[in-house]
């Protein structure tokens, strides 16, 4: 759950997505392969070196009107091909708080 | 209550327009985001996991009615129906959009609200005591002099591009309320020999990555001199404090290298040069201030009426009553804690539902005013005693009547990983499940007075370091582990905790406070010694031998 505030160096480790939050309401956000931006990790795209990690997130942070703070997030792939969120924090930023919001409970 | 005059409320609106034109320019792309992000951050702007954070000044947490209700109207209208009280007398909401946040602050402005210098390099919200005012023995109500402050450095161009954020908390009764010697400057009102209104003044506490108490830098001030004595600290803070290092740019940083004698040097030298200036207060000014804050038409009533009398037959009400209701300084009236920390709950969140009803309950018993305190509770500061029991039914109904105001489950935490985008591990949770394992009142009540603080990274937002327990998340190996401290007090006696061991994991955070309960109820030597005394006492051993035995 390192801050990804802390990430000095673009380094992978297995596949990856670039991650951030849309500019106009703040959600958060994935690239995908068509350059754009969406709410769905299942529509992301996947990078699997630091090349293409480099090379994607370059691509995001050039979209400054779109989103903002762009950073490199680890996924997992289900056996199934699934995508999923590869740490706690990633899990919490795509299916939200694991505590109840007061308004809901 | 203060009534703003008319700068105020010109600054206010100034700012909304301005505000609206930058976010304008932002969602054009006329404005980058390294351009915007100073901009926002002015105006009390943050982007965190989810989505955008917004956080309100309540300066020296006071709120009146109408502008609670317009914290419950934001809320509602703009997020998701709830907001969250800080440690520092703010409000946050967690899911502001950006594209809504001007019209968000031209809301509240129509109440007097704004939200700028809650974030940035800049002076912060000025914080007091939630029980200004209305605490018997205080020497004056400190807000006055926080509203000076408040004034002076608003938008100060001087101050707004300091190394670091700046924290002033003011306070002016014996039992430190206001947390003043955990904050960059920690006043305490005093009067001299001479019966003359000063300050004791503190300088270089604050938590975080580098903890530090806050040491006396002055004895007495003059509350005449007072502006220009904060004005030379900040020109000190401001040539000398470290803008090449994030971690080192605080001013407790700058006081630690110094030395205290060297900093109080530099500061009595630039205070030689300005104290005679137009920075000198005249009592007229103050005068004005002291107008503007108008107090109740206090009725002359019993000190027991008939219906507390009554209903102290009621075990439910007179355990609430015991914890969450204090002396007032008028006869007949008390002070009344609102404890947001219902069992299983959010450690200080409220829902517009309840920041309306207890908009209602105020107008109703408190003559339109509510505080708000640092332990991330609200305050009616005006309770006729005759009411308490109709307040209480009234609070209970609406799930804010939970009886652990200063118990071992009124815990103090910050959103942490659930929310926060600098966090490392979850607060929240932990929180929730204590408040599940101390439920039972009885037990609360038996283990007394205990303060648990809990933060989810080394920022210290939910000031683990001065909790009588305190819980600091951080990441090992991609996993939540959370350190634990025994020892640690934010009030006049202010220390800072002390480890007791290697950190546990997410699961075993509860059982290890149990376990510290436990060897605390087994240690004390009779049952009102607290837990801070038999700590003290006995030092960490006993505690660290209870928790690792088995671990």
């Amino acid at each position: 759950m390192t801050s990804p505030l802390e990430q000095k160096k673009i380094r992978i480790a297995g596949p990856s997505v670039v991650t951030a939050n849309r500019t106009w309401d703040g959600i958060v956000v994935y690239r995908t392969a068509a350059k754009s931006w969406s709410a769905e990790l299942s529509e992301a795209a996947i990078v699997r070196n630091s090349d293409e990690a480099r090379a994607l997130l370059a691509e995001a942070v050039a979209d400054d009107v779109g989103a903002i703070g762009p950073y490199i997030a680890p996924v997992q792939i289900g056996d199934d091909g699934k995508v999923l969120p590869g740490n706690l924090r990633e899990q919490i930023r795509r299916t939200g708080v694991t505590i109840g919001q007061p308004a809901q409970v | 209550m203060y009534a703003y005059d008319e700068i105020d409320r010109t600054l206010v609106n100034e700012r909304v327009s301005e505000f609206r034109d930058q976010v304008k320019r932002r969602l054009s792309g006329e404005l980058t985001e390294d351009e915007f992000k100073i901009l926002r951050l002015q105006n009390g702007v943050y982007l965190q996991l989810h989505a955008y954070m917004f956080r309100v000044a309540i300066p020296y947490g006071t709120l009146a009615t109408n502008q609670m209700r317009a914290l419950a109207h934001v809320a509602r209208k703009y997020d998701r129906g709830y907001g969250h009280f800080t440690t520092r007398q703010n409000i946050q909401f967690n899911w502001i959009k950006l594209a809504e946040l001007p019209d968000a602050l031209e809301d509240l402005a129509k109440v007097g609200i704004h939200a700028m210098q809650t974030s940035g390099n800049n002076m912060r919200n000025v914080t007091s005591d939630q029980w200004a005012g209305v605490a018997p023995g205080e020497i004056e109500d400190p807000r006055i002099w926080s509203e000076l402050i408040r004034q002076h450095t608003t938008l100060h161009p001087e101050f707004s591009f300091l190394p670091r954020k700046f924290k002033i908390a003011i306070t002016a009764s014996d039992h430190d309320r206001a947390a003043i010697k955990i904050h960059d400057i920690g006043l305490r009102l005093i009067k001299n020999e001479k019966g003359e209104t000063g300050f004791e003044v503190l300088v270089g506490g604050g938590l975080g990555r580098t903890p530090f108490i806050a040491k006396t830098i002055k004895h007495f001030v003059h509350g005449r001199d007072i502006l220009s004595y904060i004005e030379a600290i900040l020109r000190v803070y401001n040539q000398y404090g470290r803008r090449d290092n994030i971690y080192k740019a605080r001013i407790k940083i700058l006081v630690h290298e110094l030395g205290i004698e060297k900093f109080s040097r530099e500061v009595e030298d630039e205070w030689q040069h300005i104290r005679n200036s137009s920075l000198q207060i005249d009592e007229e000014v103050i005068e004005d201030i002291r107008s503007r804050f108008t107090y109740p038409a206090y009725e002359k009533l019993p000190h027991m009426p008939d219906e507390l009398r009554q209903a102290a037959a009621d075990p439910d009400f007179e355990a609430w009553r015991k914890n969450s209701v204090a002396p007032h300084k008028v006869q007949g009236y008390s002070i009344v804690t609102i404890s947001l920390k219902p069992t299983g709950g959010p450690p200080g969140d409220a829902t517009a539902e309840q920041m309306d009803a207890l908009a209602d309950l105020a107008d109703k018993y408190s003559f339109g005013e509510i505080r708000v305190g640092h332990e991330q509770n609200l305050a009616l500061p005006h309770v006729a005693k005759r009411d308490l029991p109709a307040l209480w039914k009234a609070l209970d109904k609406l799930g804010l009547a939970t009886p652990n105001v200063n118990l071992i489950t009124d815990i103090i935490a910050c959103p942490g990983l659930d929310y926060c985008s600098l966090a490392n591990a979850r607060s929240i949770p932990i929180a929730q499940e204590l408040t599940r394992r101390f439920a039972n009142h009885e037990l609360a009540n038996l283990i007394g007075r205990l303060h648990i603080n809990i933060s989810g990274c080394i920022n210290a937002c939910g000031h683990h370091h001065v909790g009588h327990i305190g819980i600091l998340g951080v990441e090992k190996n991609g996993e939540e582990v959370y350190q634990i401290t025994i020892g640690g007090r934010a009030d006049e006696n202010a220390a800072l905790g002390t480890l007791i061991g290697p950190g546990v994991k997410f699961d075993e955070v509860a059982d290890v406070v149990e376990d510290i309960v436990e060897a605390y109820l087994a240690l004390r030597e009779r049952p009102e010694e607290l837990f801070m005394d038999t700590v003290k006492r006995l030092g960490v051993e006993p505690f660290k031998e209870r928790v690792y035995a088995t671990r």
